[in-house]
């Protein structure tokens, strides 16, 4: 049976998985980083303890979400080698010195200050601890910025050359680093990292505020979740359409994936609401379509023609199937959070936002929204860009390691195994902090805990009255 | 300017400094793990963790820096040796997985404590582990076919690459005891004291037989270190690890409780001067020479402004790192 088991399949199996369980780390902690420097930054200059409180409480839950990012990180720097050899060696003249700046810019940045971040704040004072705290934040920036440098080339190569190795070389770093749609992508995701921390952060106020709508930093958190997710929802949904826009010109095919398109449609293409795509037949079954809604969307005209899968050699299609529902259910969480964002300034507006408890179980269920979202939005991009590594001139088959099929599915196997045993238990531990209601004086210990062993949280071992306050 | 200089020869420099980097910073750490099950349960194993708690994240990602500048440098080289190790290296990554997530876990789940100190332990054997045998197994001579590995998936597993897996783990162990030598007092210290004597027998041993074993792996290793004249400057090297030696087991003897540290290092850095002996110029050892695998020089130089300006502010901003948390731990430490 062994015999039978396609490294390729294999191999993108476990590049998905890997990457997948990565992904929702590194985009919450981007999204905590910053919000933990805002939260330090209101303490110092208000001096009000609900800030500390709450900065202390998200502190502890960082710390893990952090540690997860990075072990599950480690194995992605070296899987590009391990698995994706012949990618590695044709684009790494491109991609390998992005990837080490991203090193060298992000990750030492955010490792180097997360140890005065978690563990400092003692024995460096407010006000340095404050520009650790600002550095690790920056950090995280740095990482998406390098990473979707790496990835838009990927999508939308620019800037480079070859050799007669069959390397890419790079001829202009600019356009290399500043290729077409990494600006759009960018943007996109950081905006997606605010609004996941925003939903999950607005979540854990809701729970509490259900339980005790007086708890002070309970208030605190769900207020300042719902002001971000109201800018955020309304701004990614924006910065979605022009990345869609910004598709359609350089990866057609993806759009058309994305949208259902099998045939072309010269005067007027429809929007497929929903349907059942058949890759083998070339057609949407049972389609639920508003007639030439697409075509005013992507090119703000009823009757402007858009182009079909039908015009493109059958072996250039991505698996349209799952690019077609990756994109319906980023959309649909997408306007669900719009309409969680409309709410909320509705709430507020009648002086209820702490007090209307169906509001808050909806706020509540939309909390893993963001991950969901987010892993969404990563399929559509991900899948929608095969048959190619490198969109139009490096094809997925052409791009892997020269192992045995049995070499990857134990790797493969291994790591589902270990991901959810370790993830699974590290998420539980998130949510048990999470399930605890913020305090005055947030300490983030259990009553006989060794309050002196909380070294990795010593948050908890710092006297809140004595030595914490701001020294301005 | 630059055209004087072999761009090249500079990047193999920097690659092999960010290896060393990482082998001395997380080879502490992982040797902490490492000595973890001889350690008691409670206050003694909680002052370990917290000696290393705030560095190992920087520590470990040297070892990022390595692999993300081969693939930038010399992406031929990573694209043939990674394939190559697979087995060894997946390993590494799993273990490093367990190892670094037991450093939270185990302050969130009191109940489960012992098993991730059980996590931390095995994570980190298994890295240590896998790493030597990845350098034996490059050692020993990979089957590289045009532009791609082209041997079986357990070809790294041999006697050879077995010894210096558990070399590697001996000497990352002497270097986990030697640092809670400086880091700690009373009771933990003595025990380290004690284990650091017997790891230092351990590891002059383990360089001994590998290095007893390497010229024989390879006719141009033989030619480097035991060939007139060669062997005038190779000699001084297994003498000055004999210095070393000495004076590592007469500081642990004597009280001192820094100087094990340092010359615990200088034993990693005469080791890894007498690998580069072996292999330079090459990156796949009589496979691949670095100009072989080397980037074009628009990659060199681009990478290389940055790393120009960046590098030295890592350097500052870890060294101010570990001096916030310089002296002695103990339960206490992290107030």
């Amino acid at each position: 049976m062994l015999a039978y088991l396609d490294p390729l399949i294999l191999a993108r199996a476990q590049f998905g998985f890997t990457l997948g369980f990565h992904i929702i780390f590194p985009c919450f902690s981007i999204g905590l980083a910053s919000y933990l420097a805002v939260l330090e930054g209101l303490w110092l200059t208000t001096g009000r303890q609900v800030f500390m409180d709450l900065f202390r409480y998200w502190l502890k839950i960082f710390a893990i979400v952090f540690g997860m990012g990075v072990v599950s990180g480690l194995v992605m720097s070296y899987q590009f080698g391990t698995n994706w050899s012949v990618f590695s060696d044709k684009t790494g003249p491109v991609l390998g010195p992005m990837m080490a700046y991203e090193v060298m810019s992000a990750f030492f940045l955010e490792a180097g200050f997360l140890g005065v971040m978690l563990f400092g704040m003692r024995k460096v004072g407010p006000r340095l601890h404050f520009a650790a705290t600002l550095m690790v934040a920056l950090g995280t920036f740095f990482s998406a910025f390098w990473i979707l440098s790496v990835n838009s080339w990927m999508q939308t190569p620019a800037g480079y050359g070859t050799n007669p190795q069959g390397q890419f070389i790079p001829l202009d770093w600019w356009a290399v680093v500043f290729n077409p749609s990494f600006p759009f992508r960018l943007v996109h995701m950081v905006l997606a990292a605010y609004l996941t921390t925003a939903l999950a952060v607005g979540a854990v106020g809701a729970w509490h505020l259900l339980r005790d709508r007086t708890n002070p930093a309970a208030r605190t958190m769900f207020s300042m979740a719902m002001w971000m997710l109201a800018f955020v929802a309304p701004a990614q949904i924006l910065a979605g359409d022009a990345h869609g826009l910004n598709t359609l010109e350089h990866q057609p095919a993806k759009v058309m994936a994305m949208e259902g398109h099998f045939q072309s449609h010269p005067d007027g293409a429809p929007l497929v609401l929903f349907g059942l795509p058949d890759q083998e037949a070339g057609t949407i079954r049972y389609a639920l379509e508003i007639p030439k809604l697409s075509s005013l969307v992507l090119k703000h005209a009823f009757d402007a023609p858009l182009a079909g899968l039908e015009t493109l050699p059958r072996k250039d299609w991505p698996p349209v199937p799952v690019v077609f529902w990756s994109f319906r259910v980023m959309v649909g969480l997408g306007m669900l959070m719009l309409l969680l964002a409309c709410l909320s300034l509705f709430a507020r507006y009648k002086g209820r936002l702490y007090t209307w408890a169906p509001f808050h179980r909806f706020a509540f269920a939309m909390g893993p929204a963001g991950f969901v979202a987010v892993l969404a939005g990563w399929v559509t991009t991900e899948v929608g860009r095969q048959p190619y590594t490198v969109f139009g001139l490096l094809r997925t088959e052409d791009s892997a390691s020269p192992l045995q099929g049995p070499a990857v599915a134990a790797s493969l196997t291994a790591f589902v195994v270990i991901y959810f045993t370790v993830f699974a238990m590290g998420t539980l531990y998130i949510l048990r902090l999470m399930a605890k209601p913020p305090q005055s004086g947030e300490t983030g210990i259990e009553p006989g805990a060794p309050i002196r062993t909380a070294g990795i949280t010593p948050a908890s071992a710092i006297d809140p009255d004595r030595h914490l306050q701001p020294t301005a | 300017m630059l055209h004087n200089i072999d761009l090249t020869v500079v990047w193999a420099f920097i690659i092999a400094a960010a290896i060393l980097s990482y082998i001395i910073m997380d080879g502490f750490d992982l040797g902490i793990g490492i000595l973890f099950p001889t350690l008691k349960p409670g206050t003694d194993r909680d002052t370990a963790m917290n000696s290393i708690a705030p560095v190992w994240d920087g520590n470990e990602t040297w070892l990022v820096m390595g692999g993300g500048g081969l693939f930038a440098a010399f992406p031929l080289a990573y694209a043939v040796i990674l394939p190559a190790l697979y087995a060894p290296i997946i390993a590494m990554l799993l273990g490093l997985i367990f190892r670094g997530v037991a450093f939270e876990f185990r302050w969130r789940d009191p109940g489960h404590r012992a098993a991730w100190d059980v996590a931390f332990a095995v994570g980190s054997v298994v890295a240590a582990l896998a790493q030597g045998i990845t350098l034996g197994a490059l050692l020993q001579g990979i089957t590289v076919e045009g532009r791609a590995y082209a041997g079986g998936w357990w070809d790294w597993l041999t006697p050879f690459t077995l010894l210096v897996g558990v070399s590697l783990a001996v000497a990352y162990a002497l270097l986990g005891a030697t640092w809670l030598v400086m880091r700690t007092e009373g009771t933990l210290q003595l025990q380290a004291r004690r284990l650091a004597q017997r790891l230092t027998i351990g590891t002059v041993t383990a360089i001994a037989l590998v290095s007893a074993a390497t010229p024989f792996l390879q006719g141009r290793y033989f030619t480097r270190w035991l060939e007139m004249p060669n062997v005038l400057v190779t000699a001084q090297v297994p003498l000055l690890v004999a210095l070393a030696a000495y004076a590592l087991w007469r500081t642990l003897r004597g009280g001192a409780e820094r100087a094990p540290f340092l010359i615990a290092l200088g034993l990693f850095g005469l080791s890894f001067l007498g690998l580069g002996i072996s292999i330079f110029p090459d990156v796949v050892p009589g496979r691949i020479t670095i100009w072989q695998a080397a980037a074009p020089e628009a990659s060199q130089i681009f990478l290389l402004v940055g790393a120009a300006v960046l590098i030295p502010i890592i350097l500052t901003y870890t060294a101010y790192s570990y001096w916030v948390f310089r002296g002695k731990v103990d339960t206490h430490g992290y107030h």
